[in-house]
């Protein structure tokens, strides 16, 4: 671990100067900004790999980052990846498998009912032959998972999750693969909408900053 | 520990989007009080919460929860200046019917109607979807712009931008939209995925 405190990765990601109009709308939200970051640092730099190793945390993420052809966090977490101990091959895999599971969600099935009208069917994704043998099976069914979440979460089930199990994933496992994918979910979304604000540029002011 | 997970026997699964007052259950197995320590009551943020089945599933990964609910409070909770509370809310409505989330859009589909007054126009975006007109071109347009946000990719930009200022928000009640949709998607990717929706009692 680096021993210089960890950027604040939206600021990071936005590419938001202090100063500018992105970080002085930010400052407008203190404990949210504080809040996202601790969020980060809690799936990242965990207090504990026990149930989720590090690599498997920046493996997931590399994968959803470019799920969501989210450039910067895909770079980001590829990078943070990259740098690990045997890591490289992990990258490698992640981007393969990106590239076959790129979709447009959310898509799925409902439960049978009147919103059937609206299923929409997609790509239900399985890691490659070749990079299972890479990722080996905790993790393939971890980016398998991932997937399901990312695009059709209408569509989880007690089956997914018992696959995870049978893979190796403990339930605290499972909740800290869940909180992942649906954290990046948003940190990757908030950093769309405040880089598409930051490049329309500065319109009213708000009530607050102008009083 | 039981590594296994439940499969439980609804009768009447919700199926269908509504505002009334349904339930969730867990597919895997939550901490009880017993197993707590205090870096897991501090990942609680409020001691009630023991008593929620998915806080205390959650509560597995204390820090994140901890940090996760912050969030989540000072996103919709923090009036200071920003986006009126039913608006928030009807962001957060509006993210969970496009992906699907049942449980999450009747929590905030009642909480839109309770700020708003408008329990029917955000009862059509229940039923119709989220292409719905629904009585106002502001709502309209925070709808729209939930939805560009909550696709994968996200195809929110300049348009969903100059929709939002022509119907009058600043750039913080823009923020407040963007991040009302953004964490919903964090929302409802748990909701969804860790258990599912009761019926009403």
């Amino acid at each position: 671990m680096s021993s210089s405190p960890t950027p604040d990765i939206i600021d990071l990601l936005t590419g938001a100067e202090a100063g500018s109009f992105i970080d002085r709308l930010r400052a407008e939200r203190p404990e949210t900004r504080a809040n996202a970051q601790k969020s980060y640092l809690a799936l990242f730099e965990p207090v504990s790999e026990d149930a989720v190793t590090r690599a498997e945390r920046l493996a997931v993420a590399a994968f959803v980052a470019g799920l969501h052809q989210a450039g910067a966090a895909g770079e980001f977490y590829a990078a943070g990846l990259a740098d690990l101990n045997g890591g490289a091959s992990l990258a490698a895999a992640a981007k393969t498998e990106i590239a076959r599971g790129a979709a447009r969600g959310p898509y799925g099935y409902y439960p049978s009912g009147p919103l059937s009208v609206e299923d929409t069917a997609g790509l239900v994704f399985a890691v490659s032959d070749f990079s299972r043998a890479v990722l080996g099976a905790k993790l393939r069914a971890g980016l398998e998972h991932a997937h399901l979440l990312v695009y059709r979460p209408r569509e989880a089930s007690p089956e997914a999750l018992q696959k995870l199990l049978d893979a190796g994933w403990s339930t605290t496992g499972i909740v800290t693969l869940s909180q992942l994918v649906a954290f990046l979910s948003f940190q990757i979304r908030v950093v769309a909408g405040l880089s598409a604000l930051g490049a329309a540029g500065e319109g009213s002011l708000s009530r607050a900053a102008a009083e | 520990m039981t590594e296994t997970v439940t499969r439980p026997e609804i009768e009447d699964r919700p199926n269908a989007f509504t505002q009334a007052e349904i339930g969730w259950t867990p597919w895997l197995t939550p901490l009880t009080e017993d197993e707590l320590t205090d870096r897991h009551w501090a990942g609680l943020v409020d001691a009630s919460r023991s008593k929620s089945p998915y806080f205390m599933l959650l509560a597995r990964d204390p820090e994140t929860l901890e940090a996760r609910t912050k969030t989540d409070k000072d996103i919709f909770y923090n009036t200071r200046a920003g986006l009126p509370r039913a608006e928030r809310e009807l962001s957060a409505t509006a993210a969970s019917r496009t992906n699907g989330c049942i449980f999450c859009a009747s929590v905030h589909s009642r909480f839109t109607s309770h700020h708003s007054k408008r329990t029917e126009d955000v009862q059509r975006l229940l039923d119709e979807g989220t292409g719905a007109e629904l009585g106002s071109r502001r709502w309209n347009a925070v709808v729209a712009a939930s939805v560009s946000l909550t696709g994968t990719p996200s195809s929110f930009g300049a348009d969903d931008i100059a929709h939002l200022r022509e119907q009058g928000l600043d750039d913080l009640e823009i923020a407040d939209a963007i991040h009302g949709a953004a964490f919903f998607n964090w929302a409802n990717r748990l909701m969804l995925s860790l258990g599912e929706p009761t019926p009403a009692a």
